[in-house]
Formats: C-alpha cells, structure tokens, sequence
C-alpha cells in the first residue's frame, strides 16, 4: 500500500486554480485560529504586562494569591495521584478483562463529559450539604466535606476521570498481551512484567493523559466555585481568585494570576504536543 | 483512439534523488507497450507523470499532437488502473464504474446503458450493487478496468494491475486483457516487473533500469537480440560468461563463442547465451558442423524435465568453472543422461565489453 | 500472631498460582467498580434523582421556574450554532493540517490544542481583556456600534474557542490513515478537488466528524468557565443553563437547580444515546 503523500495537490500541472484554493483554505484556517485564540492570548499578556513589574510582584507577594496557587498545586497533586493510579486499574480492567456490565462500566467513563461542571458541584451539595445523603456519616465524625478542601479535591476528581483512562486504553488494545505473554512464559512475575514490560508500553499514552488531567484540575472552575463556598485565604484556588479579582474590580490582579495560568498551560501543551508526537510515532512502527 | 504517446527527455527528481533520468519513447498507438524493469526502475513514476499525478522537472509529453504537460490530470482523460484496484470502497460496483461519466454530468440514462455495457464486457453484471469489500482480488481489478473504460479514454495506463493477484488469477487476467484489447483497440501502457507478462502481452516493449531506457523493441527483439548487458541478463534467463577478446570472438578457457567483432582484442568481455541457445551432441558426434575451439566439451550434471523441455545443468571441460543451463527439447535429448560428456554449441552468444556490464550493477 | 492474620497465612499458604489469578482478577475488577461506582455513578444519580425527584414533574418544575425556559434555549441555539461552525472549521483544519504542507503548520497543530490546556475561566479573561469596553479592540468596535462582550455574540466565541481542538483531533487521525489512491483515481476520471473531496472523502470522514461534533455539542451545554465573564448573565438575554444552575446554587435553591440539571443532562445523554446508534448503523452497513 503507498504510504499517503502529503501533498496530492500541490505542483500538479493545471494547478494554477488549485493552488488558489488550497491557499484560501490554509488563510482562512490560519484566520480562523488566530482570531479565536492567537489575538486573546496576546490581549492577555499585553494588559497583564502593561500593569508593570512592580504591580506584578505585588500580586504575587499577596496571601491570598499564594495561597490560591498553593490549594491549586494541592488539588491537582491529589487528583492527578487517584486518576492515575485508579484510571490505570480502570483502563486494565476494560482491556483484559470480559465480564457482564463491562459496557455499563465504559459508558460510565465517558460520562464526565456529558455533564456541566456545575451540576458536578451541584452533586456534591447533594451528597454533602444539609439534609444530603452522605451528610450524616460526616457531620458524625466531624468532617467538613463542603467549603473544605474535601469536596473540591472530589469534584475535580469527578472531572478529570476520563482523561487518563481514555488516553491507556487504546495504547493498551494497540499493543496487545502479546508482549506480556512472553515476559510471563520466560518467568516474570506479574510486578515484573508490570514494570518491565507494560508500564513502559503505555508511557506515552499515560504522560498525555497525566497532562491532561493536570490542565484541566488546574482549570476547572464550575464545580469548586459551588463546593468551595469562596472563603478567602482558605478555599480559593487560583481560578477562583481570578473570578473574585474580576466581581471585585481588582482586574490588574486578575489579568496578572490569569496570565500566570495561561503561561504554565502552555508548557503543558508542549509536554502534551510530546507526548501525542510520540504515540503517533509507535502507531507509524507497528 | 489510436493515438500515440511521446514522451521527451522526462526526467523526475525525489529531493536528490533522480527517480526518472531523460526518459524518451513512442508508445504506438492502438498498441499494448510495456514498460519493463526491475523495482525502483522509475517505470511507475513514468506512468504517473503521464498520467499528470507527477510533474516532471524536465521533458514534455504529447498524446498525439496535443501536448499533455501543461493539462491537469481532469484534463487529460486518461484511463488509469492502480496496482491495488483504488476502488471508492463507499460506492457499489456500478457507482464505481458509473463515476467518471457522473463527473462528467451525462444523461442518467446515458450513464446507465454504458455501465451496462461495460459490466458486461468484464463479465460482472450481476455484481453491479456489491461493495468493493465483498469482492475478490481479481474481481476488482476487473471493476476497476470498467472503471477507467467508461469515460471512453484516449489511453489507458495500467500501474502493476496484476501484482496483488495470485498467479493463477494473474494468468487468466493476462489472457483476458489481451482479448479486451484486441476488441477495444486503446493505446495502452503497462507497467510490470514480469517479463513473462510483458512479453506475452505486450506489443512494444520498454526496458527500464535505475531511471533510464535500456532498449525499446518488440518483444522478439528485446529477447533475441538484446543491447545492453542489463537487458540480456533481466529479459529471459540467460548464461553468463566471462572471459578475454581474441580475434572477434570471447575465449573462455579451452574454448570460444563468436560475437565479439565490436568490441577491443585483448579486453575482459561477458558473453551471454540463453539456455534454449544450448545445443548438446553426444561426444565425438560432429552433429554440429564445428569442431576444434568452436566446439566445447562438458560433462552433464543433472538433468530435470521441464514439461516438454529438459533442464540440463553442464558443467564444461577445459578451464574455467562455467556452469551452463540448457533447455532442451526431450526429443532432441537422445538419451543423454547425468554423467555424460556432451559436446555442447553456444549459438547466439551476446557479447559486452566486462567495463559496460559492471557499469551496469 | 491473631488468630485472623494466621488464617490469612494458612489461607495465603494454600492458594495456588489459579487462585492467585483469580483473587487478583477479581480485585483489580472490585476497584475498578467501586472507583467509577463512587466517584461517577454517585454523584450523577444523586442529581438525576434529586431533580426528577417527584418523577416528570421535577421537569415540568423546572421549566415553570422564570428564566429556565429562556436559559435552556439560549444554550441549546448557541450550542447548536457552535457546533456546526466548529464542525466545518474543525473539518478544514484537519485537512490543512494533513495534506496541506505550509510555513508554521508544526505551530498551528500545537495551537490548536492550546484550548485543551488553558483554563476556560482565563480564555473568558482574554475574551474580556480583548472585546471589552477597555481595550483597544472593544472600544473601536463600541465606537461603531458593535457590541461583543455581553452579547450572545460573546457566548458563541467563547463556546467556539473552547471547542477548536475537538473536531479537528477526531477527524485529523482518520484522513492520515486515507489511502491517497481513492483521491488520485477519483482525478483520472474527472473529478475536481471539491468533488472528490465530496464524494470519496466525506463518506469517510463522516463518522468521525459526527462523533467530533457530539463530543462538541456535549460541551458547549454545560460550558461555564469562559462564559460566565463574558456573557452579562442578564435573565433572559445572556444567561445560559449552566450560568443558571449556578445561580440558583448559590441562592440555596438546590432542588431547582437540580431540576435544570437533570434536564440538561438528559437533552446530552439522549443525544450520545442517538450518535452511538447512528455510528453504530453506519458501521454495520459498511
């Protein structure tokens, strides 16, 4: 089979009117994403900028800026630990396994995605609050779940569920138990052939599933802004602050924390650009 | 549509790579011209830019006396068979077939009577609403030559059409192609690998290797009478001699083979001789009418039956390690056996200067 | 040593490397139910109970509640319009990207997933920072009577900026894997780039653009982060469902917010329920 070419269009002959849409094509989608996302992230970092490296070491000196940023790195953490850790299991359990309801259990995977991160927080005022069905079990042992930092770490685990699970799986299918059937027959345990064989299989996908999660716990706002009960200094994440900063007027604050995110998203994106290259590569070997 | 092709000074470059160097024939018109040559000869890149799915970077192309260079590959309303099929696999056998006249924007009716036509001269009218992936290899390529057919082409260029077909189905392909010819009377091009098909099919007959045209014949002269030593050695199996110009002909050893005239006394030189070129006699036996250098001796080391032929391996006396195939009719074996000195004529030998044939590996 | 951990012991003891198998199957499977069990299922058959808590008619409440109706429908006809704006650019995107070689076309891909990474409450900060009264853009659009920031104008660019990288990573995978020889045949016998794309191209894209698109429409209902800055949320005008729900979260108002919810959340589940069939037709008829 020919690999497909890149190019079927280009230097043909009588490509005169080709060459024009093809252009017209490539212009309009440049256009496209430079309006929607290019221009806005300029926007940002000039009115961030333009307040000045005083006003911006300012901010960050703020409590209540450091503490936003800290609760954000503390939720994440946790959150990135349970999915990957659970999502992993999950993702196993999924490929290698047959078993009545696997259906039930995969289509419950996805689910995240088809509900508003409001109705998340939503779901825990429910289970939580007064008169919610997990209420008493907590309230007896005298552990805050809502406005605490509990129920924003379960939210934002809700969330994030998904992503590491979605992104295993198919590296998962794609390699098979062949591999792990050798290991096995040569005389690994399974830790062994765990550690040795699958883990660094599924590397890439697990690192772009990780990344994933780690932007959106960083990013997630509908859900903690109802669970969170915004106490400040004490429940605030960094989004939060953000949407405070903005009701209360305070917008060089807000434009500077805001940039601050956009800027550790992008080296998100390279480690998800990395990662995506790399599962593309192993896709092309096999 | 008996149009000729011309093709001039074509030549294709991949990055550095020169895939097609000045590249220059005339597929007649009306004909089946093959264009033959080992993998990586440049032949597909050949026909694609006749096609107009390359552009090269030298040479022009004409279909008749229209030029074609400038066209798009729309525009040039040639019929092209892929190597595997390239059928729109969304699409039942009809719509297939039925797509370049829709293109086209004919009469439904139109489009109707000629897929009909056409359905029935490849014998599969009654798969007219299958899918491609319900049918078998040698099934689409007869869909896919239906295909290119409809639009009624100037020319019809056929890139490997066999190459993913079993043998036996190759065969009967091959067979059927010549018929649908004789019938359609296209200008064709044939790209393949296969001598065997070439020669069998073909009119005309382009030798290509590493990007250049070795020899442009019919197929008897491609076979008989080959120019180059890449030619002889690729076109029919052939012997391979090497050994010294002496006086206008090649000695090898105790013996010689004519054939040498054009080339320098004294240089190293490779002859070679088709093994159907192998005559055999019983030793002493002056069946031959030679005698002396011109006749040699040799021992037979095997003997197997090819069908009507006999393949005997011979080992010959006098110097030199050569090993000879012959391909003897059983009839003329007169009962040589394994262990038999014969004597053995090399008739029509091809002679090349050693510096040429190492030129060409 | 108790007498439970020496059963234990004994019990370990006496497992064979079949038992061993199965305990460990089972387990890993245990985990798995209970991960998703808990942290998915819980949460959303506590809302779904919750708001159809006196069965229909917690819908039928739901809708009676003033500005519910107009909620909804602001959401559903900007999703609607998002979606299919994101479906066509995200198509010519993923061509572009593909078979389209051109200066910058390593930085467009990587750009394009920069929405996957940045929080949605800082892309409603750009969108301010550019389109509102006190920026360059928005104060030059203000002076000609174009008004961005506060309209569903806004709502739609944002919906659309959060949503770029969906379509165009569904489609992207599935025209690399396109043989080329279809398109080049297609052109032999007569067809224009624009039919060819047509009618040899789309048949097998479609699938994949479609599940794009869901996955779009999924979350342009319960899009909160980006819109909630840039909208105004003025009853009836700009105020979407997810905005909503949170308001009446925030007024203690949970079995009406509820309600809403679960209706949103229906309006998504029966549309991945119709896609999945539809997929799931067109894959058995090819």
């Amino acid at each position: 089979m020919r690999t497909p070419s890149l190019l079927p269009d280009v230097s043909l002959p009588g490509g005169g009117r080709r060459r024009l849409v093809r252009g017209g094509i490539v212009a309009a989608c440049i256009l496209y994403v430079g309006i929607l996302l290019l221009l806005p992230l300029v926007g940002i970092a000039y009115t961030a900028l333009e307040s000045g490296a005083s006003k911006i070491a300012e901010t960050f000196a703020l409590p209540d800026v450091r503490h936003a940023f800290y609760l954000t790195a503390v939720i994440t953490v946790i959150t990135v630990v349970v999915t990957t850790f659970f999502g992993v299991v999950t993702a196993w359990v999924l490929v290698r396994q047959r078993f009545l309801g696997k259906s039930l259990l995969n289509a419950l995977v996805d689910l995240p995605f088809a509900l508003s991160p409001v109705t998340v927080g939503l779901a825990a005022v429910i289970l939580f609050g007064l008169g919610g069905w997990l209420e008493p079990f907590f309230q007896a042992r005298g552990i805050q779940i809502l406005f605490a930092l509990p129920s924003m770490v379960l939210v934002t685990i809700f969330i994030c569920v998904p992503f590491t699970i979605r992104e295993v799986v198919p590296v998962l299918e794609e390699i098979g138990k062949d591999e792990e059937d050798a290991a096995r027959t040569l005389g690994a345990s399974i830790m062994q052939t765990w550690r040795k064989v699958t883990m660094p299989n599924i590397r890439w996908g697990l690192l772009y599933g990780i990344a994933l999660t780690t932007a959106r716990a960083i990013g997630e706002i509908g859900a903690v802004l109802i669970v969170s009960g915004l106490i400040k200094g004490q429940t605030e994440t960094a989004t939060l602050f953000i949407f405070t900063a903005i009701e209360e007027r305070l917008y060089a604050e807000a434009y500077i924390v805001a940039l601050t995110l956009a800027a550790v998203s992008i080296v998100l994106l390279v480690t998800i650009e990395t990662a995506r290259h790399r599962i593309e590569g192993r896709k092309g070997r096999t | 549509m008996s149009t000729p092709i011309v093709v001039e000074q074509l030549t294709k470059r991949f990055g550095s790579f020169e895939a097609v160097s000045d590249v220059s024939f005339t597929a007649r018109g009306g004909a089946i011209t093959a264009l033959l040559g080992p993998s990586g000869s440049g032949k597909s890149t050949v026909l694609r830019m006749i096609a107009g799915l390359e552009t090269p970077n030298e040479g022009r192309i004409w279909l008749g006396d229209v030029e074609l260079t400038p066209k798009s590959v729309q525009e040039r309303r040639v019929g092209f068979v892929f190597q595997h099929y390239a059928l729109f696999r969304h699409m039942t056998v009809r719509q297939n077939v039925e797509f370049g006249l829709a293109v086209r924007k004919q009469s439904k009716s139109d489009r109707t009577a000629r897929v009909d036509e056409l359905l029935e001269l490849v014998h599969l009218t009654h798969f007219a609403k299958r899918y491609p992936d319900q049918l078998s290899g040698g099934q689409r390529q007869r869909v896919a030559l239906a295909r290119a057919l409809a639009p009624r082409p100037d020319v019809l260029l056929l890139d490997e059409p066999f190459g993913a077909l079993d043998a036996k189905v190759r065969q009967d392909l091959r067979q059927w192609l010549d018929e649908l010819h004789r019938e359609l009377g296209v200008t064709s091009l044939l790209v393949t690998h296969d001598q065997e098909e070439a020669l069998e099919l073909a009119n005309q007959v382009v030798v290509m290797h590493e990007g250049a045209v070795e020899q442009v014949g019919s197929p008897g002269e491609i076979y008989d009478d080959p120019k180059t030593p890449f030619v002889a050695g690729f076109v029919g199996s052939a012997n391979v001699l090497h050994g010294v110009v002496r006086g206008g002909h090649v000695h090898l050893g105790a013996f010689r083979v004519p054939g040498a005239e054009h080339l320098t006394e004294g240089a190293a030189a490779t002859a070679y001789v088709r093994p159907h070129d192998v005559r055999i006699a019983p030793k002493g036996s002056n069946g031959h009418g030679r005698d002396g250098a011109d006749r040699a001796l040799g021992r037979v080391e095997r003997v197997s039956s090819l069908g009507w032929l006999a393949r005997l391996t011979i080992r010959l006396d006098g110097g030199g390690d050569h090993m000879l195939v012959a391909h003897v009719p059983q009839s003329e074996l007169d009962g040589a056996a394994e262990g038999d000195l014969v004597s053995v004529d090399l008739r029509n030998p091809k002679a090349f200067d050693h510096e040429e044939v190492r030129a060409q590996e | 040593m108790s007498s439970a951990a020496q059963t234990i012991e004994r019990s370990r003891a006496r497992l064979s490397p079949r038992s061993a198998a199965r305990l460990r199957r089972y387990t890993l499977r245990g985990v798995a139910i209970v991960y998703l069990g808990a942290m998915v299922a819980l949460p959303v058959v506590a809302v779904v109970t919750r708001g159809f808590g006196e069965g229909f008619e917690g819908i039928r409440t739901a809708l009676a509640v003033p500005g519910a109706t107009a909620a909804i429908r602001l959401t559903l006809v900007t999703s609607t319009l998002a979606s299919v704006i994101s479906a066509v650019m995200g198509t010519m995107l993923a061509y572009a990207l593909v078979r389209y070689s051109f200066p910058g076309r390593r930085v467009l891909s990587a750009v394009v997933d920069l929405p996957l990474a940045i929080p949605t409450l800082v892309t409603g900060v750009m969108l301010v920072a550019l389109y509102g009264p006190n920026s360059p853009i928005g104060g030059a659009l203000d002076r000609i009577g174009v008004q961005v920031i506060f309209t569903p104008t806004a709502i739609l660019l944002a919906l659309l900026v959060v949503t770029l990288p969906l379509v165009v990573r569904s489609v992207q995978p599935v025209l690399q894997e396109l043989d080329t020889a279809e398109e080049e045949a297609a052109a032999t016998l007569g067809a224009n780039g624009w039919t060819t794309f047509r009618r040899v191209v789309m048949p097998a894209i479609r699938p994949a653009i479609l599940g794009g698109t869901l996955l779009t429409f999924a979350r342009c209902l319960g899009e909160f982060g980006s819109v909630v800055l840039v909208a105004g949320n003025r009853a009836g005008e700009t105020l979407t469902a997810p905005v909503f729900i949170f308001q009446l979260a925030n007024q203690f108002r949970p079995v009406e917010a509820a309600a809403v919810a679960t209706l949103l959340f229906s309006i998504s589940f029966v549309l991945v329920l119709v896609t999945a069939r539809l997929l799931k037709r067109k894959e058995d008829d090819e």
